[in-house]
């Protein structure tokens, strides 16, 4: 059953185009992985999903229910959360303030800050510690547990990997195993092909703003991506 | 004798003054917004004040109980119904905007209650004294001037600190656009900043009418000093708005004992040195200046 | 495919009309004293002297970015040093009145230490505490008739008509001087700069913009205008006091004409400055109400319509009479 629903998405800062007729899906439950160098659009892409860009009503349907435009904190009251790129921690906030700012809405469900906690020992650890002294790994758990604290439908992750070691990447990927898991349905973006085409069950390959290519990991070749990815 | 005397007026005054600093503090720290009809709405409550007195037959204290809210909601729907709409247009609307609403508003109380001096009369605290030993003796109502700041200030830290609608102005302040994607309502957030901000200067401007006489014309030298309690005490730190009141208030009773008609003058050169020799304030918690 | 040429142009055909209609405009002003009352000139050298001060504020804060609302401080200052030179030093008063934009051009150099360490809204706030230091040092100068203030004697000598004619004409002088100065500053790569600046600060420090001295030089120049504008202004009125000379009026009186015409372009301030005297002269007779309109006129433009009454106009016929942007022309052989 599709979640997600992006259709024609033609996004603007400005007079400067972003994105041209970009189309995609997510099916309930499933991880799907939007891959693409940089500036190919693909933080543009989810900040216009959840809620950051002006852009049609039409153009993005949740659930049936089209709310292309609609203000941020309408959509995380329907379920729609993003993990910004660049962790994007307040730094005013300690660590267990910055998840408990997750909840803000009071989204009903299983997430809780225990059970957070349980998932990221290291953030219980330093609760009380100012968001922004953490490591880059740690804050990018801290910004992945703000985002389940909204207990979140469509939970979408900017950049999981940017700037992080392996160690630390391969950690977050298991988290995002545990997540699916859950069910929760979640649109990944990352530069690190390797470790997302595993895990998701749809991607998209975006280029300089259109979707270049689309399909099921496990149909589709190194060659075909990595044309698609820097173009032919 | 006299020099102590002095001193504790001043840092009595200065309660007044945090009073004014915090509301212009607040919004600046969540809203990056400087309000420039800030002191004529302190002024406007105190007339507000002084209509309740005279057609109710209340205590001005009394009287503030009506008038503050009823600031609060006015400042609600200012942000709501205008300031709002000049988001994302950068610093220049604001400033201009608020300008023209100072203007209005001293105006308007000048055609409403013309130009005559006002004062609210609590019935006798206001020239009350209390009697610390060894000949010193301080006002009641400064104290409580003082004690009614330091209270509010008390409040603030708590709610910021431990509410989660305090959380959210903190986030907004941080990072405004992360904090709308976490689901906070930035125009409801800041609607409810002016209104604290607001209420919080009602406060002020009740007590100020109450210690003093006052016209329409007496709201931007409110400003000034709240602006002045803020830069000395630094930015970002709630308990320094009161140090920095403090520091201004004894600068002004310290030079108008000096000479008489030094003491706004001896303030605003206390402040142009703390700007000169430590721009960041006597307490800052951020770095940038503005 | 033909060749395509671009060409890069400044003026419009709006623009040379404009010009044509500003010489003649002189011409008629020029020649004003031979047939208009003495009212008249004195109405139009304090019409030219608003035009001024709004012209500079324009240049501070629709170009530069400087939102200053203590530019009062540079008025006042260069009331007094007007009367301190030609009375106390025995300068021409007329020369004097230049001389006075210099005092207060001088002046704005310490000023801008202080007021620049801030930004934004408490930069704003900070210039109008420092033209309140100003008032209140001068209200407490024996010297400068402290409360009370000053009456101008050096014109005393000259005949009514005579300084009354020669106000005129510096006014007129001063008027297009100011025009002709902000165009050619606007129009060069300084303007540039200042425009750089306003739209990104940090952009255009990164492209090599030096910052910090061009918005020095922009707040030193307009002071050098403010202040010649004051004297001016009390060469013209011939009694200044601390209260008059420092008020807060003359920054809201800008505001309003510059808000309301159109920020940020060369035609928005003339057409502001007309609708104010328009205001003024009907609405005289209501006190404060005439106050509270235009600020409420000010507010309701500032939201509904905030490139002004020019930018509305200018933006739907593409006007501008007085260019400062570049045009690209694609022409097509």
């Amino acid at each position: 059953m599709t979640l997600l629903s992006v259709r024609g998405l033609s996004a603007f800062y400005g007079s400067f185009q972003a994105l041209f007729d970009v189309s995609l899906e997510a099916g309930e439950g499933e991880t799907v992985a939007v891959i693409g160098a940089n500036g190919a659009g693909k933080t543009t892409v989810l900040r216009t999903i959840a809620g950051a860009l002006p852009v049609p009503a039409s153009a993005v349907r949740f659930d049936g229910a089209p709310v292309g435009g609609r203000p941020a904190h309408e959509l995380v009251d329907r379920g729609i959360v993003l993990v910004p790129e660049g962790r994007r921690i307040f730094p005013s906030l300690t660590v267990e303030e910055n998840l408990l700012i997750g909840a803000y809405r009071g989204r009903p469900g299983r997430w809780t800050l225990a059970r957070v906690f349980e998932l990221f020992p290291v953030l219980a650890e330093r609760r009380r510690q100012p968001g922004t002294n953490l490591s880059g790994g740690e804050q990018q758990m801290l910004a992945i547990g703000r985002g389940l604290m909204a207990n979140p439908r469509l939970l979408l992750v900017d950049e999981i990997s940017l700037g992080l070691a392996p160690l630390v990447i391969q950690g977050l990927y298991r988290v995002l195993r545990v997540i699916a898991a859950e069910g929760i349905t979640t649109l990944v973006v990352d530069q690190n092909v390797s470790q997302i085409l595993p895990l998701a069950q749809r991607v998209y390959c975006l280029r300089k703003g259109a979707v270049s290519l689309e399909g099921r990991p496990a149909d589709l070749t190194r060659a075909r991506i990595a044309a698609a990815y820097f173009g032919a | 004798m006299g020099w102590v005397d002095t001193i504790l007026q001043g840092l009595l005054l200065g309660g007044l003054y945090a009073l004014f600093a915090t509301g212009l503090s607040l919004i600046f720290g969540v809203m990056r917004i400087v309000n420039l009809a800030h002191g004529d709405f302190s002024i406007l409550a105190a007339f507000l004040a002084v209509v309740v007195v005279e057609t109710a037959g209340l205590n001005p204290f009394l009287a503030l109980l009506l008038v503050a809210p009823l600031m609060a909601a006015l400042g609600y729907a200012l942000q709501t119904l205008v300031l709002n709409r000049l988001l994302g247009r950068g610093i220049l609307p604001p400033i201009l905007v608020t300008f023209g609403l100072s203007i209005i508003i001293q105006n308007a109380l000048l055609e409403i209650f013309s130009a005559d001096s006002r004062r609210l009369n609590p019935g006798g605290i206001e020239t009350a004294s209390l009697s610390l030993g060894g000949g010193l003796a301080i006002g009641w109502f400064p104290f409580l001037t003082l004690g009614v700041a330091v209270l509010i200030l008390v409040g603030l830290q708590l709610l910021i600190g431990r509410l989660s609608v305090g959380r959210a102005f903190r986030a907004t302040s941080d990072d405004q656009e992360t904090a709308e994607l976490m689901g906070i309502d930035n125009r409801r957030l800041y609607g409810l900043a002016m209104a604290l901000s607001l209420g919080i200067v009602a406060v002020a401007g009740v007590f100020l009418g109450i210690r003093t006489t006052f016209t329409f014309s007496s709201g931007p030298d409110r400003l000034l000093f709240a602006f002045e309690a803020v830069i000395i005490g630094g930015l970002g730190s709630l308990w320094g708005t009161l140090v920095g009141g403090a520091v201004l208030g004894i600068a002004q009773t310290v030079g108008a004992k000096l000479s008489p008609g030094w003491g706004i003058l001896t303030g605003h050169l206390v402040f142009l040195a703390v700007l000169l020799l430590r721009p960041q304030g006597l307490f800052t918690r951020r770095r940038r200046v503005s | 495919m033909p060749p395509t040429a671009l060409r890069i142009e400044r003026t419009t055909r709006a623009s040379r009309l404009g010009a044509v209609v500003a010489v003649l405009v002189l011409i008629v002003l020029l020649s004003l004293p031979a047939w208009g009352s003495p009212s008249a000139m004195r109405i139009l050298v304090e019409f030219i002297a608003l035009l001024v001060l709004a012209q500079m504020w324009n240049l501070l804060a629709g170009y530069a970015g400087l939102v200053s609302i203590g530019q009062q401080a540079y008025v006042g200052l260069g009331g007094y040093a007007l009367i301190v030179l030609a009375d106390d030093l025995g300068v021409n008063p007329f020369v004097a009145v230049p001389l006075a934009g210099l005092v207060a051009a001088a002046l704005a150099l310490p000023t801008a230490a202080l007021v620049f360490r801030f930004h934004g809204g408490y930069f704003a706030v900070g210039t109008w505490a420092i033209a309140e230091v100003y008032r209140l040092l001068v209200a407490n100068t024996p010297a400068l008739g402290r409360g009370s203030g000053r009456t101008l004697k050096a014109v005393f000598p000259l005949a009514r008509e005579s300084r009354e004619l020669t106000t005129y004409v510096l006014a007129l002088a001063i008027g297009v001087a100011a025009l002709v100065a902000t165009y050619a500053v606007l129009r060069s790569r300084y303007g540039l700069g200042l425009m750089a600046i306003r739209d990104s600060e940090h952009g255009a420090d990164t492209l090599g913009v030096d910052v910090f001295r061009i918005k020095l030089g922009v707040y030193v120049g307009v002071a050098f205008g403010t202040g010649m504008t004051g004297a001016l202004i009390y060469l013209n009125l011939l009694r200044i006091s601390p209260d008059a000379g420092f008020s807060i009026n003359w920054t809201a009186y800008t505001i309003f004409i510059v808000v309301i015409g159109g920020l940020g372009s060369l035609e928005g301030p003339l057409i502001g400055t007309a609708l104010f005297f328009l205001v003024r002269e009907y609405l005289a007779g209501f006190g404060a109400w005439y106050m509270i309109l235009l600020g409420a006129l000010a507010v309701g433009v500032m939201l509904a319509y905030p490139q002004g009454l020019w930018g509305l106009v200018a933006d739907r016929w593409d006007l501008r009479f007085f260019p400062v942007q570049r045009r690209v022309r694609i022409e097509r052989n």
